[in-house]
């Protein structure tokens, strides 16, 4: 399931959610990410997306996930608009077999919602707004995966 | 009618998010020239390297045709999660 919402939203329940009725299993993985306040630098994160388009890549990058870790299931929640230091941004599970598909799923789709999924990630603070691009980190993060 | 929808930083450049032309350009290079005949500024924006050009909600590369109700979207680097 692939979800953007403008609502803030509780990881603990969509884990729990995730992981019921799942007898044939044997393991979920999970990541939650924060918005973080940056020493005060950041007040509000704001997020834009292309409804529609962006759903439709997150879709493309879920199903090469799927294919390459041999999951069972995935989940991706990402908020958009006004997001508050502290509160979750985006949450995803993965379901698998075993342990390690489960968390290379996991730490590949986010490496791919990082730099290739149409999101636009703009930071107010103090001194004004501004757009936050991929870093040198990001790069090399999803370069792992080539 | 051609939409134009701009995203990001880009949209901020422009000082607008969406527009339409009309009549529609035939193709993505002439929308391009008559963006940026108009705003200089925001043309180059749209050529730097990095920006990512979708017509109808799919990643183009080159030039390409538009028809009369085309949707053309320019994106900057992409920054999720």
């Amino acid at each position: 399931m692939i979800s953007l919402t403008d609502q803030g939203f509780d990881p603990g329940p969509l884990l729990s959610g995730f992981c019921r009725g799942r007898a044939e299993t044997g393991a979920v993985a999970s990541f939650t990410g924060l918005a973080r306040a940056e020493g005060g630098e950041t007040r509000i994160l704001e997020l834009e997306a292309y409804p529609g388009f962006t759903e439709a890549q997150i879709g493309a990058i879920a199903e090469t996930a799927r294919t390459r870790f041999d999951l069972q299931d995935l989940m991706i929640v990402h908020r958009i608009g006004q997001i508050a230091p502290g509160e979750p941004v985006v949450f995803v599970a993965t379901a698998a077999s075993h342990r390690r598909a489960a968390f290379e799923a996991c730490d590949y789709l986010m490496d791919y919602l990082k730099s290739r999924a149409p999101f636009w990630k703009k930071e107010h603070g103090p001194e004004g707004a501004r757009w936050v691009e991929p870093r040198t980190q990001d790069h090399e993060d999803i370069a792992r995966w080539a | 009618m051609a939409r134009v929808l701009l995203f990001g930083r880009l949209s901020d450049i422009a000082g607008w998010r969406e527009k339409t032309l009309e009549p529609a350009p035939a193709r993505l290079s002439e929308l391009r020239a008559l963006l940026a005949a108009d705003d200089a500024v925001l043309g180059e924006a749209l050529a730097a390297p990095g920006v990512q050009v979708a017509l109808d909600q799919v990643l183009v590369r080159d030039d390409a045709a538009l028809s009369a109700r085309s949707e053309v979207a320019f994106l900057p680097p992409m920054s999720g999660g």
